[in-house]
């Protein structure tokens, strides 16, 4: 060995750390994570491909149809223009949907055991895996919207607006992801992860307002839309994306909410997988 | 900082009265362990005996009650982080990423425990280098042999100049030359460090070789303390540490505590490596 092994500053191991030092430490481990979670998706990019085509068979088949038959009506607003804004949140939603599948894999490989015996706050590595599903939220998203622009949607140019719409799908997904993060944590198994993921990603889906207004759903279907997320999710990057009226204190502060809340929830069941 | 060879610090590890169970399966029953600050100690035992969620208890992703386990003079339920920043951990799946570089790989745990940005690149360049792996420190992961990954997660696990190094079945799955390959390397660094060693296995003759004291775990509780010396000179001349550990385990490979999740864990682990 070239150079002795250089022991670390004898202060850490002395004190456990106040709430200042934990909080530097976590925003720290956030930025290293989310940094891992990069470096993986430059050396996977395919995956970002092979992603976007469900995507493009709803907008190109679903949309296009639907757009024709004007079975559903969207006032002034073209189907397509007002279906695009839903995709992109769909889409959104199957990938981080998945991530508990992820982690229990990572579990199984050790990789989480060995992650939670270094000194990393259990958010960090939560929060880590929330900020990567939202990258790919977004690298998905710009495949979608380069489609729908060539379908011949209309979106808004408008940088502001564009960031607003990065920030609402990193949100989106952040909530999505850490909510399949606490069903891996309460079920604790691969399988079972994915039977509670199919049966909830289609139902969230539908009784939302991606595809149709809310106006014309059931009355119950719309008490189901109020407390869903991807609705909220929906209406911000509508509103955004093609200047339909939005709530976009409400929507944003939701989001806001929701993510935080589910993220807080996903770390106190992260040690449960390794037990 | 105490010297790791003062007899009057605490030791590596303490267990006292451990006791953890799932359900109504106790796991460890009322364990008591002492690893001594700078030896390499052998946790030996049938599936089932207790061993991971002994290291689980020590490396705090399990919980265990205030006072009953200490790392290095510090209570792992009430010390934990300080305990982690203390532990290399090397668990028995094959844990690197494989989609990141080795380099990555190091670097992401030489950030995870804080080094100094200064030394931080070259840290990782003295492990990659003691580890053998400068070469390949730049290919991703998914390209290397059984022992090359095990070699780099030994780097991952060093890079933070861990004073307790603990490792669950090193050398599982590995042909002879890659496991002489892993020990040469564990008993290298810790000639230079001085560093604790707590290694999980059930390889015999490895045991036999490269640990100091030995501890053979049976249902949750040890059965037998000493040098592989002691424990062979106990049960009569001209024994081998198999008969040791028949022995003291009854003869049975305990069909029924064994776990199928332990076992295909190990299968799983043995078949990635070829």
């Amino acid at each position: 060995m070239s150079a002795p092994l250089a022991a670390p500053p004898a202060a850490w191991v002395d004190t456990e750390p106040g709430p200042v030092t934990l909080l530097r430490t976590a925003l720290s481990r956030i930025a290293t994570m989310c940094l891992v979670e990069l470096q993986k998706l430059r050396h996977d990019r395919t995956e970002l491909v092979t992603r976007a085509v469900q995507p493009a068979l709803w907008l190109i088949i679903f949309g296009q149809v639907f757009t024709n038959i004007h079975a559903i009506p969207t006032g002034n607003t073209p189907y397509l223009d007002f279906l695009a804004p839903g995709i992109l949140a769909q889409s959104a939603l199957f990938i981080a949907i998945f991530y508990g599948i992820q982690i229990i894999w990572e579990r199984d490989a050790g990789v989480l055991a060995k992650l939670l015996v270094t000194p990393t706050p259990r958010v960090a590595l939560v929060a880590a895996k929330a900020f990567a599903a939202g990258v790919r939220a977004v690298a998905q998203a710009v495949v979608v919207l380069l489609l729908s622009v060539v379908l011949g949607v209309s979106f808004t140019a408008n940088p502001l607006k564009l960031l607003g719409v990065i920030v609402a799908l990193m949100l989106g997904s952040a909530f999505f992801c850490c909510l399949s993060i606490t069903i891996a944590g309460l079920v604790l198994s691969r399988d079972r992860l994915m039977g509670i993921g199919q049966a909830i990603t289609m139902p969230l889906f539908f009784a939302s307002n991606a595809l149709y207004p809310v106006a014309l759903m059931p009355t119950w279907l719309q008490w189901v839309n109020h407390i869903n997320p991807l609705s909220y999710e929906v209406e911000a990057l509508r509103g955004l994306l093609i200047g339909t009226p939005a709530r976009m204190g409400l929507c944003f502060g939701v989001l806001v909410v929701a993510a935080a809340a589910m993220i807080t929830i996903a770390s106190s069941l992260l040690p449960r997988l390794t037990r | 900082m105490t010297s790791p060879f003062d007899s009057s610090a605490p030791p590596a590890v303490r267990c006292t009265g451990l006791r953890q169970a799932f359900g109504d399966t106790v796991a460890v029953d009322g364990l008591d362990l002492e690893v001594r600050r700078g030896e390499v100690f052998g946790l030996l035992g049938p599936n089932g005996a207790g061993k991971t969620t002994t290291i689980r208890s020590i490396t705090t992703l399990l919980p265990a009650p205030p006072g009953t386990v200490t790392v290095l003079g510090r209570d792992v339920a009430r010390q934990k982080t300080q305990v982690r920043r203390l532990i290399g951990y090397v668990p028995q799946q094959l844990s690197a990423d494989g989609t990141l570089t080795g380099r990555e790989n190091v670097m992401l745990f030489a950030r995870l425990f804080d080094l100094p940005r200064r030394s931080r690149k070259e840290q990782v360049e003295s492990v990659l280098e003691a580890m053998d792996l400068v070469e390949a420190a730049d290919r991703p992961v998914k390209t290397y042999s059984g022992g090359m990954v095990r070699r780099l997660e030994l780097a991952q696990a060093l890079v933070s100049a861990p004073q307790l190094l603990v490792l669950d079945e090193p050398t599982v799955g590995l042909d002879p030359v890659a496991r002489d390959g892993v020990w040469d390397r564990i008993a290298r660094t810790r000639a230079e460090t001085g560093m604790t060693v707590l290694v999980t296995t059930h390889a015999m003759q490895e045991a036999d070789e490269h640990c100091e004291r030995i501890a053979l775990m049976h249902r949750g509780r040890v059965r037998a303390l000493g040098t592989p010396e002691e424990l062979k000179g106990a049960i009569g001349p001209d024994t081998t540490l198999d008969d040791v550990f028949r022995h003291h385990t009854g003869d049975t490979l305990d069909s029924d505590k064994g776990g199928i999740r332990d076992v295909r864990a190990a299968r799983r682990t043995a078949g990635r490596l070829g």
